[in-house]
């Protein structure tokens, strides 16, 4: 089964929550999680992201969920990698 | 996600902590402030009965609550509606079900129980004693005196939160406040005295 191992997202957030705590939510969204952020660009009222997160079996459904809870809003996925195991036997 | 990690999420979101510790503090002196000047104005009078002065307090203290219920709720919806609005513009999307549209719905109610029930809830106490003496209870002091005695230990206390938030001496927070007890009780008594 395919599984994405890794996604680097655009995210444009505004300034609350800060970026310690958007990390902390979206890693808390999924087992294993590691999320990794950058700041583009800082506005008066937002910030762009670079949005980098790794795991076995991200569901970009869920991390759009918690992105969208905090007030922030995907605008475009600038990278994905994805793995299809060899089967074991 | 607990309540209480839910209500502080909002409350960070929207940066409203400080002003529900200001609000505590200020709404919460003006209650204490109030009883005392009330209570010295019956000290100063004509004795009346202590079910008039428990009363008229309990009144003034409902009323005092209702106000900074009702203030703090129509000022904070609308500085947090325009707030959103704003955030809206910027990010170009609706927030409504994002955790600032909560944040907008949830923390005027929270700010206005704050700036509401600090008064209340100290007014409450500083009358406990007129209770307690309708109720037989025997007290070391008479009941306006120690009435007066918890506002001054109270006022003093808020004076001491202060203090501590602005990170000065809480002895001179206290004792600051404590001297505005004082000229009020002074000016009181040059008034009706």
């Amino acid at each position: 089964m395919v599984k994405v191992k890794r996604l680097v997202l655009d995210v444009l957030k505004p300034h609350q929550p800060g970026a310690l705590e958007f990390c902390r939510q979206i890693a808390a969204s999924g087992e294993g999680y590691r999320v990794c952020l950058k700041v583009d660009e800082v506005d008066e009222n937002t910030q762009t992201l670079q949005l980098e997160i790794c795991g076995e079996d991200l569901a970009l459904e869920s991390i759009e969920r918690v992105i969208a809870d905090m007030g922030a809003s995907l605008h475009s996925i600038d990278l994905v990698e994805a793995h299809n195991p060899a089967d074991a036997d | 996600m607990s309540l209480s990690r839910r209500t502080s999420q909002l409350l960070r979101i929207s940066d409203s902590g400080a002003i529900m510790r200001r609000y505590l503090i200020v709404n919460g002196f003006d209650g204490a402030l109030t009883m005392l000047g009330l209570i010295m104005g019956f000290l100063l009078s004509e004795p009346a009965e202590l079910a008039v002065i428990s009363n008229a307090c309990l009144a003034a203290a409902i009323a005092l609550g209702m106000s900074g219920i009702s203030s703090a709720y129509v000022s904070e919806e609308a500085e947090r509606k325009r707030e959103l609005d704003k955030l809206e513009g910027a990010m170009i999307t609706p927030l409504d079900q994002s955790a600032h549209g909560r944040a907008a719905r949830w923390v005027p109610i929270l700010v206005a129980a704050v700036n509401g029930g600090s008064p209340l809830l100290i007014s409450l106490v500083i009358i406990t004693p007129l209770w307690l003496a309708q109720a037989g209870v025997v007290l070391p002091l008479p009941p306006l005196l120690l009435a007066v005695a918890i506002a001054a230990v109270l006022i003093f206390v808020l004076g001491v939160l202060l203090g501590r938030i602005a990170e000065v001496s809480w002895v001179r927070s206290g004792l600051r406040t404590l001297l505005v007890a004082g000229i009020t009780v002074a000016l009181i008594y040059m008034v009706s005295g």
